[in-house]
């Protein structure tokens, strides 16, 4: 187990020592002490570790992270896990806003809950959140799924395209171009699996599914209110 | 026609109204017809003020010139010197602005590579993310992180030699864009993460920050990720560029690229083309002032675009305190594109050489705006990159004779002192005197 002080190391030796991790590195175990709200921390990891950061991260704590494994053991600041490809991040507190931006893989989980613009254009990634989300969630939300357990701020979904949304609580409202989706067999399977994989006990049953209605993938001057 | 009516009295000569001109007619039974606005390629094609207005005065008794064969005039420019450890070398002030994979072939990508590489300058990504083809034909390869992040990925990142931060371009200031349905390709759809054959519309604002304090933490990922040594551009469009430039120095940028409403775009609406934005002429005076209050000039580079064509161009931004430029439109039309030798295939798409703008409908005869097999066949990339070299040495031969004129020995000594303005506009903007006046409107202590 590898213990770095932040204070101590300042953000580039901490981020320089993460990033010398090669594939096949022994020293796969990493705390991260004195986090004290610090920004891009752990980003853009690439190597099969585990970082566990003590304390609330700021802005960015492990964008564009690939294979490694980030738990923080606080809150985490916006656009945590932004553009994520690979790999996994487990927030014990509360996410702040656009978490998950643009993140094409890899799975985040939000034991708290995330505030407005969660998972907004996501690309692929599968983001859990224990907790409620905010307003404008997953807007432009083009591929991989997003699992509320609580519920829903307004205009979930808006402009998405072919992101998953599962909530299990209340949907405040629906953003342009989002609805209601039957949920069939295969998708309680996909939701179990989700739901494993981040450690939360629910029941797929228990969840509606939301999705493109696809009327806005190409122009049509009827809905020119809704562009 | 008749001139007189059936009592013999004369009818007035037909008049065709200023206001209500053909074009503009034609517009309105095109909206009217189909219900959508126009969407097109290109830039402002209306008249603005531009460089076309400036002159450079030459060598006189005051100035002597530089031999023109004998004597030195250096072109080299180094970008991102301020943060990066690797900052960019050129060795011509010209640079290949972005243009997106899915707007441009692949061969074309490949062209402007290979043509910038043998210039000795650098090509830039675009919406769509990074192809292979682009990667191994150039040297200098700059990144573009976009609001859409279409294809953004970490390795690519990583294999960039700059990033540039797109806030927005000169042609849509404050606008997103659209891809088509027809151009979505299976490659492209793929890249895009997106099903084929939809229109793909880019985020107009970055998703994971706004504002100047976010922006400068995002500059400290993107530093981080790539651990400090690639120089970071901020690109604007020519909205407001004295604040613009002195919030994206603040935020960190070693670069700063900003680019004028005559700007080319790949496709964007003809409204916002022609109406938002602000000419070349005149972003670029705000700008330099800008970094000169910072104490920044020449050390935050500011590569200026939107209509450069020649080497006179390069040298006016350059005398105006552009450190380089970049180029989109013409270097298209260096690769082959609006050739007058493909005509009878523009005259069947209802439009004719030099007026081709519809790129985003994908049916580009000259095989470069297009992502169709059959038209991309017709585009040789080695040749296209050839062309672009020729073009790219020939606009710097241009600059280097101006400069040696003005007495310069490198193209970054030219200066404001060296111009004057045909017109009053031009003077106002470029803050250079009217031909044969010792003044400009606005000049400090003239009273107007
Ligand atoms: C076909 C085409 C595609 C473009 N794609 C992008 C893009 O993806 N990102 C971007 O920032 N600018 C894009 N631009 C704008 C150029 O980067 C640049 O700002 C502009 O072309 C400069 O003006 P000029 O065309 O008059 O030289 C594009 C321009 C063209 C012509």
């Amino acid at each position: 187990m590898q213990t770095v002080d932040l204070q101590e190391m300042g953000l580039r030796g901490v981020n320089a020592a993460l990033h010398a991790q090669a594939d096949d590195t022994n020293q796969t175990a990493w705390t991260i002490e004195n986090a004290k709200g610090a920004h891009a921390i752990a980003c853009g990891l690439d190597a099969p570790i585990e970082v566990t950061v003590k304390g609330s991260t700021g802005y960015y704590c492990g964008g564009m992270n690939q294979q490694a494994t980030i738990k923080i053991d606080g809150s985490a600041g916006p656009g945590t896990g932004e553009n994520m490809m690979s790999g996994k991040i487990v927030i014990e507190g509360d996410a702040s806003q656009y978490l998950g931006a643009t993140a094409h893989g890899g799975m985040i989980v939000v034991k708290g809950n995330a505030s407005s613009r969660c998972g907004i254009s996501m690309k692929g990634v599968n983001i859990v959140v224990q907790g409620n989300i905010g307003h404008m969630s997953a807007f432009m939300g083009q591929s991989g799924n997003l699992v509320v357990c609580g519920d829903a701020g307004d205009a979930l979904g808006d402009s998405c395209y072919e992101a998953r949304f599962f909530v299990r609580g209340s949907v405040k409202s629906l953003g342009a171009d989002c609805e209601k989706k039957e949920m069939r067999s295969e998708h309680l399977t996909l939701l179990q699996g989700l739901l494993d994989e981040a450690g939360i006990d629910a029941d797929p049953k228990d969840f509606t599914r939301y999705g493109s209605a696809r009327n806005l993938y190409n122009f049509d001057v009827d809905n020119a209110a809704a562009y | 026609m008749k001139t007189h009516d059936a009592k013999g009295i004369p009818h007035t000569s037909p008049r065709q109204s200023a206001t209500f001109t053909q074009d503009i007619n034609s517009d309105i039974r095109r909206a009217a017809a189909t219900g959508i606005y126009d969407i097109r390629g290109g830039g402002a094609k209306r008249k603005v003020p531009s460089f076309d207005d400036l002159l450079f005065m030459g060598a006189s008794i005051s100035r002597y010139p530089l031999e023109g064969y004998r004597e030195k005039c250096e072109t080299s420019v180094t970008i991102g010197g301020l943060h990066a450890s690797n900052p960019i070398e050129l060795d011509i002030p010209v640079t290949i602005a972005g243009m997106s994979f899915g707007a441009l072939s692949g061969p074309a990508k490949e062209a402007l590579g290979r043509g910038a590489s043998m210039a000795g300058t650098s090509t830039t990504t675009g919406d769509g993310g990074m192809t292979p083809e682009e990667r191994g034909h150039s040297d200098k390869l700059v990144y573009q992180y976009l609001p859409s992040r279409y294809g953004m990925n970490p390795n690519d990142l990583r294999k960039a030699d700059a990033i540039e931060i797109v806030v927005g371009q000169g042609a849509k200031p404050g606008g997103g864009g659209m891809l088509l349905g027809q151009k979505i390709s299976d490659r492209v759809a793929h890249m895009r993460n997106l099903p084929k054959g939809i229109d793909q519309r880019s985020a107009c604002r970055h998703p994971d920050w706004t504002g100047p304090d976010d922006l400068e933490i995002k500059v400290l990922e993107l530093r981080e990720i790539t651990g400090w040594k690639v120089p970071i551009y901020v690109k604007v469009a020519g909205a407001r560029p004295y604040y613009d430039v002195t919030l994206a120095v603040k935020a960190g940028a070693d670069a700063i690229v900003l680019d004028g409403m005559q700007g080319g775009t790949a496709a964007t609406q003809d409204v916002f083309i022609e109406h938002v934005g602000q000419p070349t002429l005149a972003i670029i005076r705000p700008a330099v002032q800008a970094l000169q209050d910072l104490g920044m000039h020449r050390k935050v580079q500011l590569i200026l675009s939107g209509g450069i064509r020649s080497g006179a161009d390069v040298a006016k931004a350059m005398a105006l305190g552009a450190d380089a430029v970049a180029i989109g439109t013409a270097a298209l039309i260096a690769l082959g594109d609006n050739d007058p030798k493909y005509e009878a295939e523009y005259n069947a798409l209802g439009t004719t050489a030099g007026a081709y703008d519809d790129w985003h409908e994908g049916q580009d005869p000259a095989g470069i705006t297009t992502q169709d097999p059959e038209l991309m066949k017709r585009f040789d990339p080695i040749e296209g990159g050839r062309r672009l070299r020729n073009y790219l040495k020939v606009m710097t031969l241009e600059a280097q004779t101006i400069a040696r004129a003005c007495g310069k020995n490198h193209l970054h000594n030219l200066e404001p002192e060296d111009l004057v303005a045909l017109t009053m506009e031009a003077a106002a903007m470029a803050k250079v005197p009217l031909c044969g006046t010792d003044w400009y409107p606005g000049k400090p202590g003239t009273g107007y």
